[in-house]
């Protein structure tokens, strides 16, 4: 994360400028020295040096198909969260900048009342509806449906996920629909567009740097997920964070565990910098009056 | 009318039109035509339903009641985008995702124009309103009044029979909003298109227009040419909206010579009678009134005496404000060659009662006046 510092012009007022915002942005940089870079130099230094100096747990990484596996299916789980995080929040963020002020209070509260109830909690409430007695199957089998697998699968790891991540994926599409003028609709409509036609050559590009920022933070969250899917997934769905409790927690295993660890962030910068030009804005911000 | 370069325009038939909010008459039985190639101003305070009108033609307003024609085919029910009708908005809309050119060039690609084509037409409508080196711009990047010569080239670039402009000038200062009008005067002579235009800046109605309506609480007033509007307002509205006017209000008398008003304790007639159970008043144009002296005499067998209340110097020359006996204003103009009064003087008006119009009065003429 970056500061919002101005562009520095050359001169002493700019660069006191500069140095203005340095210093308000300090006390989050000291704290994020101090919880997420420190710790991570020991998860680097571990991982390099136990049980002895060398790549040995780097190599125990790579050679063991079943860790392979699991990274495959922990990037796999986390982009299928992603897309359905972006499928449900899209058109319930696009509700909240067409109703009322009052209607979209609540359905603000309804994205935060989550946040106001304990992960664990949440997810055995999950292990209730998507058991194979629980309430969802029950509902399908009663309209002559049947049932269906959901607890211990994927699906079921997906659908938890995808629900305590949700707001992560509504608050930024909102606050980026919000800014789109509706009226640019009825002007390509005047030029002869479709309304669907409209919708996908005007709003949809102006909402995408919402659906970038919510997707990043989503993916990225999803990729660390613990709770759910220990609780509503199966060995088949174990992912990442699993073993690395197992090898840290179980085995005492610190030097493999945090090479998991670096390789999960490694990979995750790599996929970022992929993607990073396709997301680059190509307009420059608001029009100018 | 004067002749166009070509006849591309569409005419348009409005008959009746009536749109309604819940009980609100936002337009209430309107009608109007419009000819093809015509430049057309919708001309009247906030709220007296030009946008509306204009948004009914466009296909943004379903309306009430009433038959809409666009080249002699009715699109009532007929979808903004199928009734290939350029808009122009007061705040541009432009879209700030793509530059200028493909903003331009959007609606051609929505019509499947070829990209070669394209890119000759995008070329040709950014020359026209001369923001040809700007199509690599973004919106963003441009000021207010090159935005609204790109939106106006977007409009036109698909050849459209009719063109509407919801005050398009309006959010810009008053220098580049004339120079603009000029700009608009051209094109509108160079494509022939019908263009509909709103604006509730009358001078701005008069610079433009072939003929001008005169909108007041969801009806129109009168349509003509603004000479006809100035020279021959058929309601005190539209007399009082169109350039300067005095108003004589008085205790009235009609016999068949004329009618006669009393203004505080004088008497000023005129040779024409209103019929039907209505309170006539006389509307002036400044220039039909002569300042002067008390005891100076001069043309019309009307005269009224004043004290000027404010006097501005007009560069032409100078126009007064003058309190009548009853403490109503009249406005007057004298040329430079004419002799200056100070604030406070004791004057006389003169007039001819034939140049004087005879008008039913409308106390909310004043009222919705802005
Ligand atoms: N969607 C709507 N719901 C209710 N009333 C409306 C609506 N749209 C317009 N009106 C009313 O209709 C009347 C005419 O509005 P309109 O926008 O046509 O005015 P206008 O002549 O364009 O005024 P202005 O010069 O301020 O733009 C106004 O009194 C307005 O309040
Ligand atoms: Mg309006």
């Amino acid at each position: 994360m970056s500061a919002i510092v101005e562009p520095a012009k050359p001169g002493t007022a700019g660069r006191s400028r500069a140095w203005k915002a340095f210093a308000l942005a300090l006390p989050a940089l000291i704290l994020l020295v101090a919880v997420v870079g420190y710790p991570l130099l020991m998860i680097v230094l571990r991982s390099l040096s136990e049980p002895h100096w060398g790549v040995q747990n780097y190599s125990w990484f790579f050679s063991t198909p079943v860790n392979l596996v699991v990274l495959k299916r922990t990037f796999a789980i986390s982009a299928w969260v992603t897309v359905v995080c972006v499928a449900c929040a899209y058109p319930y963020a696009y509700l909240m900048t067409a109703v009322g002020p009052k209607v979209r209070l609540v359905m603000v509260l309804c994205v935060l009342i989550p946040f106001w109830v304990s992960g664990v909690v949440r997810t055995l409430s999950w292990v209730i509806l998507l058991q194979d007695s629980g309430v969802i199957n029950s509902v399908l089998k009663w309209a002559g449906i049947g049932t269906v697998r959901l607890i211990r699968t994927q699906t079921g790891v997906v659908i938890g996920m995808a629900q305590v991540l949700l707001p992560f994926m509504i608050l930024p599409l909102y606050s980026v629909m919000k800014g789109i003028d509706l009226r640019l609709m009825r002007a390509a409509q005047s030029l002869g567009a479709r309304p669907i036609r409209a919708f996908f050559t005007v709003y949809l590009p102006l909402s995408l740097p919402g659906v970038y920022a919510g997707a990043i933070i989503v993916f990225i969250l999803a990729l660390g997920f613990y709770i759910t899917p220990a609780l509503l997934g199966g060995p088949r769905s174990t992912m990442l964070s699993t073993l690395v409790q197992n090898q840290v927690l179980s085995l005492l295993q610190w030097g493999r565990g945090g090479a998991m660890g670096v390789v999960l962030l490694l990979a995750t910068f790599l996929l970022l910098a992929l993607a990073a030009p396709a997301m680059r804005q190509k307009h420059k911000e608001g029009a100018r009056h | 009318m004067t002749t166009k370069a070509s006849n591309r325009g569409a005419a348009i038939e409005i008959r009746s039109i009536t749109k309604t909010y819940g009980d609100f008459r936002a337009l209430d039985d309107v009608s109007l035509h419009v000819e093809p190639g015509e430049f057309m101003t919708l001309l009247g305070p906030s709220g007296s339903g030009k946008t509306t009108t204009l948004n009914v033609v466009a296909g943004f307003t379903d309306l009430t009641s009433g038959t809409l024609l666009v080249g002699g085919k009715n699109v009532v029910g007929v979808p903004a985008h199928k009734r290939n009708i350029g808009v122009v908005f007061q705040h541009y809309a432009l879209f700030p995702h793509m530059t200028v050119g493909r903003n331009v060039a959007y609606p051609l690609t929505l019509r499947g124009v070829g990209k070669a084509e394209r890119e000759a037409r995008v070329l040709r409508a950014l020359d026209m309103v001369k923001m040809r080196d700007f199509a690599h711009r973004y919106p963003s990047e441009l000021s207010g009044g090159q935005q609204q010569r790109v939106a106006l080239a977007r409009a036109i670039v698909f050849d459209p029979p009719v063109l509407l402009m919801d005050e398009p000038l309006g959010a810009l200062d008053k220098k580049l909003r004339e120079w603009l009008q000029l700009e608009i005067k051209r094109i509108h002579r160079e494509l022939g298109t019908t263009f509909i235009y709103v604006t509730h800046d009358q001078e701005e109605a008069l610079v433009l227009s072939d003929r001008i309506a005169v909108f007041n609480r969801g009806r129109i007033e009168q349509v003509g040419t603004g000479r006809e509007l100035y020279d021959e307002p058929s309601t005190l509205f539209v007399g009082r909206f169109i350039g300067d006017s005095t108003v004589l209000r008085g205790g009235a008398r009609s016999d068949g010579t004329g009618t006669a008003l009393k203004i505080a304790d004088e008497t000023v007639t005129t040779p024409r009678r209103l019929s039907g159970d209505v309170t006539p008043v006389m509307l002036l144009r400044p220039e039909k009134l002569s300042i002067r002296r008390p005891g100076q005499p001069a043309a019309g067998q009307n005269r009224l005496s004043g004290r000027i209340a404010e006097a501005i110097y007009l560069g032409s020359g100078s126009k007064y404000e003058v309190a009548l006996g009853d403490g109503s204003l009249a406005i007057v103009r004298s040329s430079l060659t004419d002799e200056s009064f100070k604030i406070g003087e004791q004057v006389d008006l003169w007039f001819d009662g034939a140049d004087a119009k005879l008008l039913a009065d409308d106390a909310s003429a004043e009222t919705t006046l802005t």
